[in-house]
């Protein structure tokens, strides 16, 4: 984390605020304003009293009533001015750094999104951008003022007489060492609660997403425990602030008010020494009353101020990371995708892996023509997602490079890529929309034809007889939709794309043996005329493709047809052999 | 259209009878919220009134300066000078000291208000049922938790204190100007028509907006979980446009709902100040009118002209308050109405006690309808013995799910009983529930934490070794031992990737050292390979002694472990009889069989 000043850091927000800037100091402008006519009228209600009193008539009556009433209308205007000057442009600059927080997210690696947990950014897009808005409309606007008026005022309390002005100068020495220390230390305490807000944020989502375990377990207890121990530690952190924040109020209030009683006496024995007159005194202590909450206000904006730097540092904190899956400065095209893939000596490792951990990936070999499918076979855990995945980069590999159509894949736009190639994966992720749109995710413009095609393919007619058919909103509210039924849709949406290249990982785990026989019989044609790399964990699906890969120990160790494979290679046979075998002799 | 939980929560605009029940609720869980620390309000209540006491005697030390202290002192005599001083001090050290008290004070009352607000809601949630969680989506859980309660927040740090001593201030104003003159008090009090008018407008219009505002929030993050938890979808399939459009459009509703918001606020707090400055006016000009009349002295004018202004003072906080807790207000009707759901598989009150559950469950006329009626299961009857393992065939939809759902009791039949041990399984307490019966499915979660964290979920208190036990009985050991940190490593980090099969695995582990009399594997092999397949079944052989065990699998494999197979079509069992046998026979499980056989080929 860098460590930036206060005022370096919130200076950043505004190449995001530069179109409300002009508005804000208007602002700060009106609500100076303000605080100078809410000056003026004790000054000139005791005008017009006095006046009364000498010259009891109407015709000294009625201007006097009128310029109260000017003056207090004016006062009103001035506030209703403030706010709507800086209130509207407040809300842009929120919705601007909503909107570019989440394009930054959307544009982030996966590797970023592994790392992160989501109820830290989720708790950077909501409370730190609406603590920002608050800072910039309310918390700016009136500090700047509040603290021109002290200034204005102090200069006044010394016009008075300087004994009186240095009293309070001196006085208020000890306020600024206070501030200063406080603003160190209340930082980290800021950064802290911020923090353990987004923890209590991650919990609150794992508990929701995790919620079948939970429940399947029992332990929703257990796990409310461990969230109760969390917002424990969030309330202990909040009462350190406030603990922070009182001892800083002390000061704050507390010194100027001994300024005032110090000055009392002292001015008393100024004015018995003829050496300030009684007015004199009386206005000091009117303008001295007036500085009252400017001053006490100071620690609130101050506290506020640290808890905007810190809202802006974590917004920062995803805006500054680098995009490291980015779009290349001079981008290739594929005039006419013929969906050839072919990796080159690829190697890969977790961008968070340990830097003695070995690669996962160490030099993977494997051409796949145009055409030709795949079926990709390895234990459990040897990195065929992973390689899946390097595919439309949702990961770089960290070595050697993956070429479709002889070109790298990191010379293609993102979106050009992955519209060459269409994944479905393992774990089906549908969306909150109807189900044609969730199928026509990567085509968005295909036909009814079409969605009709993919859903046949993939079997999954039970679509139909959703209550509004394709027009049925699945994807969260989806969740009772079964493992196969999920699995069929991403397929389906897969298949819909009509990539050069299709990518599918373990596509038929969650079918039942009927079903997964005739999306097979289906895809089967599909497969004719497309690249496919199949992740396969049962021979069934591996019967779908034209030849085997073989991933062992980070490297392709062979191709082949799966009888040549079942009967030379003694990896291959323990791969995916063995049950059926045992199963077979039964 | 009931307001009733969460019905109709996205509708902002109320009639009066839902607007009394939303208004009811939200006020019993505030009062509930209160109960707790009634002492500590009316602690805070004094502290306010001294500290205002405090306050008040400052300017009054101040005119007794000028008006006493300062003629003795120009004769000579400091003394009177000294005492006021230092009783001025005395105030000053003593405010700043009672506010500075306060404040930790008040903020301790707030966060533990906080707490349990979390608190209560987290646990809420989670004993809702999957039913209740599957209609309302994650999202909107996610949301109340967070953004509601954080309006709820702001109202607290806003301070009800300021409230509080601003009214009491009115009040004491209130009086001083009615003993001092009736007249300029009748003006006054003439006052609050303009101020009810405008306040009643506030209060109608924020209402309305801050529903809407509550509602487009949650829109928000519904919209973004939803993207962050499917980035690698939004990816592949370029969504990243079409998502930055319609979230561009949320975050623009939200905005313009929340600029509305703050416009209100906007005409309202100015309002207020107008108003009082107009009756300063007009307390001016009335008593002006009588001075000249001589009927009303200049003093008592200036009197007057003073108590009406500084009435008024308070009115900005109390309107800042006001405010919050509307928005406050609208969060609690959202968060009252989660918790106004009842579980629809709640607990028993008294429940059987359940001492060494043996595995026997029964199905006896259960019926299983969605709530939309599609029948799933229509008049369902089964024993199964304790320590018997049954594999469930079927085709998609036959209602082998179902029977899992309902046997976890994560539905609850709509009719008929489903018993343990000859226990209805809604008379068995929660804790003895999930102690017998544990379901391992086929999407398997893991927890943020290491792996010993996840694999211990299935018994907090294991020690390693028993974790370790688990492991090795389902074969993840040497997978969990080639990880950077072993069983320490971090799901979710240094470089720990986790494959669905592993999660499957892991989540196994769980099961296993759960130790349940019923474990029911609901399509838990899906994403294994098979050399892990293998391990599994061979674990499953020593894990499943002595259980009750109830297998969905599509994978034919898993049978030839079962005691008893049955054949499911159409929530009827149509086969029921050993593997074995049912093998050698003609009906559908022959069939399935041999069409398994033949794609292993």
């Amino acid at each position: 984390m860098n460590n930036r000043g206060t005022v370096a850091t919130l200076l950043r927000i505004f190449p995001y605020a530069k179109r409300a800037l002009p508005r804000v100091i208007l602002g700060i402008v009106a609500a100076l304003s303000t605080q100078l006519l809410a000056l003026t009228v004790p000054t000139f209600l005791s005008g017009i009293v006095n006046n009364l009193k000498t010259n009891p008539s109407v015709s000294a009556l009625i201007p006097g009533v009128i310029a109260v009433l000017v003056l207090g209308i004016g006062e009103a205007t001035f506030v209703l001015l403030r706010r709507w000057l800086v209130l509207t442009p407040g809300t842009h600059v929120e919705a601007g750094l909503r909107r570019s927080l989440y394009a930054k997210l959307q544009d982030l690696e996966v590797g970023f999104h592994d790392k992160w947990p989501s109820g830290q950014l989720l708790s950077r897009v909501t409370g730190d951008l609406s603590l920002i808005r608050r800072w910039l409309s309310f918390g700016l606007v009136l500090m700047v003022s509040n603290v021109i008026t002290i200034v204005v005022g102090l200069v006044i309390l010394c016009s008075y007489h300087w004994i009186l002005g240095a009293i309070f100068i001196v006085t208020s020495i000890p306020i600024w060492f206070k501030g200063f220390k406080f603003e160190t230390e209340y930082h980290r305490v800021a950064r802290q609660s911020q923090d353990q807000a987004g923890d209590l944020a991650t919990s609150v989502e794992e508990a929701v997403h995790g919620i079948r375990v939970l429940k399947a377990f029992g332990r929703g207890n257990f796990f409310a425990d461990k969230f109760a121990r969390d917002a424990n530690a969030l309330r202990s952190t909040e009462l350190k602030k406030a603990r922070m924040i009182a001892s800083l109020w002390l000061y704050l209030i507390m010194i100027p008010e001994t300024a005032v009683g110090v000055s009392m006496l002292v001015g008393i024995y100024l004015v018995s020494q003829n050496q300030l007159t009684i007015g004199g005194l009386v206005a000091f202590f009117a303008t001295a009353r007036v500085l009252t909450w400017p001053t006490e206000s100071i620690g609130f904006f101050i506290s506020m101020t640290l808890d905007a730097k810190t809202a802006v540092e974590r917004f920062f904190e995803v805006i500054d990371t680098n995009v490291d899956i980015a779009d290349p400065e001079h981008p290739k095209h594929i005039e006419n995708p013929q969906g050839r893939l072919v990796f080159k000596d690829v190697h890969f490792k977790y961008p968070d892996a340990p830097e003695d951990q070995a690669d996962l990936l160490k030099g993977v070999d494997l051409e796949i023509q145009p055409g030709e499918s795949i079926a990709l076979i390895g234990i459990t855990g040897c990195g065929k997602t992973t390689l899946t995945a390097l595919t439309t980069r949702l990961y770089d590999a960290t070595a050697g490079s993956i070429e479709l159509d002889g070109v790298d894949v990191r010379d293609l736009t993102r979106e050009e890529l992955r519209q060459h190639i269409a994944m479905a994966f393992e774990d089906a992720t549908l969306f909150s929309s109807s189900v044609r749109d969730n199928v026509l995710l990567g085509r968005p413009d295909a036909s009814d034809a079409d969605l009709k095609q993919a859903l046949e393919i993939a079997q999954a007619h039970f679509v139909y007889d959703l209550p509004d058919g394709l027009d049925t909103k699945i994807g969260e509210e989806g969740l009772s939709l079964s493992g196969g039924q999920r699995q069929r849709l991403a397929l389906a949406r897969a298949v819909a794309a009509r990539p050069s290249v299709l990518v599918l990982d373990d596509p038929l785990s969650a079918l039942d043996v009927d079903t997964e026989a005739m999306v097979e019989d289906a895809l089967r044609t599909v497969l004719k005329s497309t690249t496919a790399l199949i992740v396969a964990h049962r021979p069934s699906t591996v019967m779908l493709a034209d030849r085997v890969a073989l991933l062992e120990d980070g490297r392709i160790t062979a191709v082949g047809k799966h009888s040549e494979l079942l009967a030379t290679n003694e990896h291959y046979r323990h791969v995916i052999s063995s049950i059926e075998e045992e199963a077979n002799k039964r | 259209m009931s307001m009733q939980g969460v019905n109709n929560e996205d509708n902002v605009d109320l009639n009066k009878q839902q607007s009394r029940e939303v208004r009811r609720r939200s006020l019993r869980l505030l009062f509930s919220l209160i109960r707790g620390i009634r002492l500590r309000l009316v602690g805070s209540f004094f502290m306010v009134l001294v500290s205002q006491a405090l306050r008040v005697v400052g300017p009054g030390l101040i005119t007794f300066a000028i008006d006493r202290a300062l003629p003795a002192a120009i004769k000579g005599d400091m003394k009177l000078a000294w005492l006021t001083a230092g009783a001025y001090l005395i105030c000053a050290i003593g405010s700043a000291a009672t506010t500075s008290f306060f404040l930790v004070y008040a903020q301790r009352t707030n966060q533990a208000v906080l707490f349990q607000l979390r608190d209560r809601l987290f646990r809420h949630t989670q004993m809702l049922s999957l039913e209740f969680h599957e209609k309302y989506t994650s999202g909107r859980v996610i949301s109340r938790q967070t953004n509601d309660i954080d309006s709820i927040k702001e109202l607290l740090d806003t301070g009800g204190n300021e409230m509080v001593a601003g009214i009491i201030y009115m009040i004491f104003t209130g009086i001083a100007l009615a003993s001092l003159d009736f007249q300029s008090f009748l003006i006054l009090l003439f006052a609050f028509v303009p101020l009810a008018i405008l306040t009643r407008w506030f209060q109608k219009q924020t209402k309305f907006w801050y529903r809407k505002s509550r509602v487009a929030s949650a829109k928000l993050i519904v919209h973004f979980v939803e993207t962050m938890t499917g980035i690698r979808a939004v990816k592949a399939f370029r969504k990243e446009k079409r998502n930055q459009d319609d979230y561009n459009v949320l975050v623009e509703d939200y905005r313009s709902i929340n600029a509305k918001v703050i416009q209100i606020f906007g005409i309202y707090d100015p309002g207020l100040t107008m108003i009082g400055n107009i009756t300063v006016a007009a307390v001016l000009l009335f008593g002006g009118m009588r001075a000249m009349h001589g009927d009303f002295s200049i003093g008592l004018l200036t009197g007057a002209i003073l108590y009406t202004k500084r009435f008024f003072d308070p009115m900005e906080n109390i309107a800042q308050f006001y405010n919050a807790y509307q928005s406050a207000n609208s969060g609690l009707e959202k968060v009252s109405g989660v918790l106004e759901e009842d579980p629809t598989v709640p607990e028993p009150t008294h429940p059987d006690v359940l001492a060494e559950p043996k595995g026997a469950l029964d199905f006896d006329n259960v019926e299983f309808h969605y709530s939309n009626g599609k029948t799933i299961l229509p008049d369902f009857n089964l024993h199964i013995p304790a320590g018997q393992t049954i594999a469930l065939v079927g085709t998609t939809g036959a209602g082998k799910s179902t029977l899992a759902k309902l046997v976890s009791r994560f539905y609850d039949p709509s009719a008929g009983t489903v018993a343990l041990d000859g226990h209805d399984l809604r008379k068995i307490a929660n804790d003895d529930l999930r102690r017998a019966i544990v379901m391992v499915t086929q999407e398997a979660y893991l927890f943020a934490g290491t792996i010993s964290d996840n694999i211990a979920l299935g018994k907090p208190d294991a020690s390693s070794d028993e974790i370790m036990a688990a492991a090795k009985a389902v074969g993840v050991h040497e997978f969990i031992m080639s990880l950077p940190d072993g069983y320490q490593t971090d799901v979710n980090k240094r470089g720990g990737r986790v494959s669905a099969g592993q999660r499957q695995l892991i989540s196994f582990a769980r099961a296993f050292i759960a130790d349940p009399a019923v474990l029911i594997l609901d399509e838990a092999t899906a994403s294994l390979d098979i050399p892990s397949e293998r391990l599994v079944q061979h674990g499953l052989q020593t894990l499943l002694k002595g259980r009750t065990a109830i297998i969905i699998a599509h994978r034919l494999s898993t049978v030839s472990i079962a005691d008893r197979v049955l054949v499911m079509e159409h929530g009827r069992i149509i086969e029921d009889d050993a593997p074995a046998k049912l093998i050698a026979g003609t009906g559908k499980f022959a069939k399935m069989h041999k069409a398994w056989r033949d794609s292993l080929a």
